[in-house]
């Protein structure tokens, strides 16, 4: 006689107890901390903010200890407690122009208002896999690619305002400085569902909490024919921006902190029109910490985005904005693709009962026509 | 025990309210897709998230809640889920139909004929019925507007010409209240009928959508078909073999390396009250034959299973 199998809670107990054996690992190695993973993992630790949508250093490295360093997963996490917050206010539109500079580079000009500033950057290390870094416990091992005696520190310029490329541009009138379609202040993504068409700001914001793999395979895909761009990496900087909030009761802006963010502003060519002088538009990027290529790629996708406004032809799938947006987010993503692993027993059952069905029925015409 | 560190039902009140508000627009137009705020729960999307935030926006200290996952109480996510809102809102939990007010579901409709003291809450992966035709919402909330709903019907159109039957199994269209075109959610077609003039409150969320959709009690549920082609549903030759049950959605389980198969009720509940009442099935795996199968196969068949 066949009894039913039962013992689901007591199954997902065990889990919970071998999945906490997986993240320690063998336990004859020190454990990782927090703090640890806060200043040694950092740029994991961007990636997580920027798609958790939450910019808190140390509970991103919590959550990247509790996944055992699966990003999605700690990105999950992370927008999983950010839920539970109150909404207190928004902020004043960050000024990135006045920043403590990390890194900034132009690729349009040789020399800049402000300077280049090279920073870290992985650009240059000739990705060599360092074999004294596998000498640990060492403090005193350093590394060879790093022979300067500030290693590890970031090197960080004072806070000044430093002018964006961008803005240089469009006071000459070779840059198309896109306005707000109306005086509404901006949707907000985290409240209200994404309906299209969806204005930029919205887009932004979408592609800010974007999955950088599927941003970089849509801006990579323009760069490849598939819309066509023509980028130029107009100005990259990295940095610390403060931000401001107007409390109600205080009627002007208060300093509440700083962030640490990496903003792209991609340059693209666009031939004008009978009513639109030439001149070049623009694309935007904007994350959290250091996130290079995900505002890269993010800049160049917001571009393809904005083919509608600019009179192009929509031909690609980095130009389709339902398409780009609705599938960005990797929480949903992988959500949605993992609850394959669900049971589907109800459902497999009817298919199982119709395919027989339509096998007998097959099986009944080929004896008719015998 | 209620866990103090979280919000009655895990959601701020707030939360709770704007879905609440979503769910009376949806009561209020039933079929129609309502967009809503919707959060990110300690749920992966996919795995309910819609479900949860309509059971938290809803649940109140003197609810008794049920949550099944393909007809049955013990699977692992109905487990969690039930678990989830017993530890943050205390609330007494169920596996039995007639004793619960809220019962959360995926995948099914629970054989029990449900009341209007109950609410039956879907977990819903696509709400757009008509997804796989037209992939864009932009353009389906304009086919919803005008009640253009002729591309699913030429669908199940060609269905018929090709297969000779619609190949919906589960997740089978139906029209609310005669307006709106609507996805059950993937229950089998079995359980549309009871969505019909159901005592019960219907509610619908789709978390990762972003939409809640509801059929208000005592509502018009109608599957689409053709007056030459009726709408059917599904059949066994079979009877549970646990309880003898011939009126409900059977699983099927191979139990054997030979592939016999044991059919027993998907609704766990339905087969263990009606086996506390005395009710017994045949207790036997079936073995399954192929209707392709030309006699020379059945020959070689039946001899393995005669070595």
């Amino acid at each position: 006689m066949y009894v039913a199998v039962k013992g689901g809670a007591a199954a997902i107990e065990s889990s919970w107890r071998l999945l906490e054996t997986q993240r320690r690992g063998d336990t004859a190695i020190t454990e990782l901390s927090v703090a640890q993973i806060r200043e040694q993992l950092s740029l994991a630790v961007d990636r997580v903010m920027s798609e958790g949508s939450l910019y808190d250093p140390e509970l991103a490295a919590l959550a990247i200890k509790q996944a055992s360093g699966d990003l999605m997963e700690a990105i999950f996490l992370l927008r999983a407690y950010r839920t539970t917050l109150p909404r207190l206010g928004y902020s004043e539109p960050l000024d990135t122009a006045r920043i403590a500079l990390v890194r900034r580079i132009s690729a349009a000009f040789k020399e800049v208002p402000g300077g280049q500033l090279l920073g870290p950057t992985y650009d240059y290390t000739q990705r060599l896999l360092d074999f004294a870094l596998l000498a640990e416990g060492d403090g005193a091992a350093t590394s060879p690619l790093v022979p300067t005696e500030e290693a590890g520190a970031v090197p960080e310029t004072p806070s000044a305002t430093v002018p964006r490329i961008n803005d240089l541009l469009a006071r000459e009138g070779l840059l198309e400085t896109p306005q707000p379609v109306d005086a509404a202040p901006p949707g907000d993504l985290t409240r209200d569902p994404l309906m299209f068409p969806a204005d930029r700001a919205l887009r932004l914001q979408a592609l800010a909490r974007g999955d950088e793999g599927w941003l970089l395979a849509m801006g990579y895909s323009t760069q490849r024919g598939y819309a066509n761009s023509h980028p130029f990496a107009g100005e990259i900087r990295r940095g610390f921006v403060s931000v401001e909030l107007v409390p109600d009761e205080l009627g002007f802006a208060i300093d509440i902190g700083d962030l640490e963010v990496t903003e792209c502003q991609m340059i693209n060519q666009f031939g004008g029109s009978r009513e639109v002088p030439p001149q070049f538009t623009q694309g935007y990027g904007l994350a959290f910490g250091g996130a290079e290529r995900k505002t890269m790629a993010m800049a160049l996708v917001d571009r393809a985005l904005r083919a509608d406004e600019l009179g192009e032809p929509r031909v690609a799938p980095a130009q389709d904005e339902e398409f780009v947006l609705s599938h960005a987010d990797n929480v949903e993503a992988s959500g949605f693709v993992q609850h394959l692993k669900l049971p589907h027993y109800v459902d497999f059952q009817a298919e199982l009962e119709l395919v027989r069905k339509l096998r007998v029925a097959h099986a009944a015409a080929i004896k008719e026509a015998a | 025990m209620m866990d103090q560190n979280y919000n009655f039902a895990f959601l701020d009140e707030r939360t709770k309210k704007r879905i609440r508000r979503a769910l009376l627009k949806a009561v209020a137009v039933p079929g129609y897709q309502v967009p809503f705020g919707s959060r990110e729960m300690p749920f992966a999307y996919g795995w309910g998230t819609g479900g949860v935030q309509i059971t938290a926006s809803i649940i109140g200290l003197s609810d008794v809640l049920k949550v099944i996952d393909q007809g049955a109480d013990d699977t692992t996510n109905a487990v969690n889920i039930r678990r989830f809102f017993a530890r943050t809102t205390g609330v007494a939990t169920t596996g039995k139909t007639r004793e619960a007010t809220l019962i959360q579901t995926r995948h099914r409709i629970p054989e029990v004929a449900l009341t209007e003291a109950q609410i039956l809450v879907y977990q819903v992966p696509m709400p757009e019925p008509m997804s796989r035709l037209e992939p864009s919402r932009r353009e389906t909330i304009k086919m919803h507007a005008l009640s253009e709903y002729g591309l699913m019907h030429v669908r199940l159109y060609e269905d018929i010409a090709q297969l000779g039957a619609i190949s919906r199994a589960y997740d089978y269209p139906v029209m609310v209240n005669e307006r709106y075109l609507m996805s059950p959610s993937p229950i089998p077609k079995f359980d549309n009928p009871k969505m019909h003039m159901n005592p019960a409150l219907q509610l619908f969320g789709a978390g990762r959508e972003k939409r809640l959709y509801a059929i208000p009690p005592y509502t018009a549920v109608r599957s689409l078909d053709f007056e030459d082609h009726p709408f059917e549903v599904q059949r066994w030759d079979h009877a549970c073999a646990l309880c003898g049950a011939t009126e409900s959605y059977l699983d099927e389980m191979i139990v054997d390396d030979a592939g016999s198969r044991l059919f027993v009720c998907s609704d766990s509940d339905y087969c263990e009250e009606r086996r506390d009442a005395g009710q017994v099935g045949t207790q036997q795996a079936v073995t399954l034959h192929d209707a392709l199968a030309t006699p020379a196969d059945a020959i070689t068949t039946s001899e393995q299973e005669a070595a």
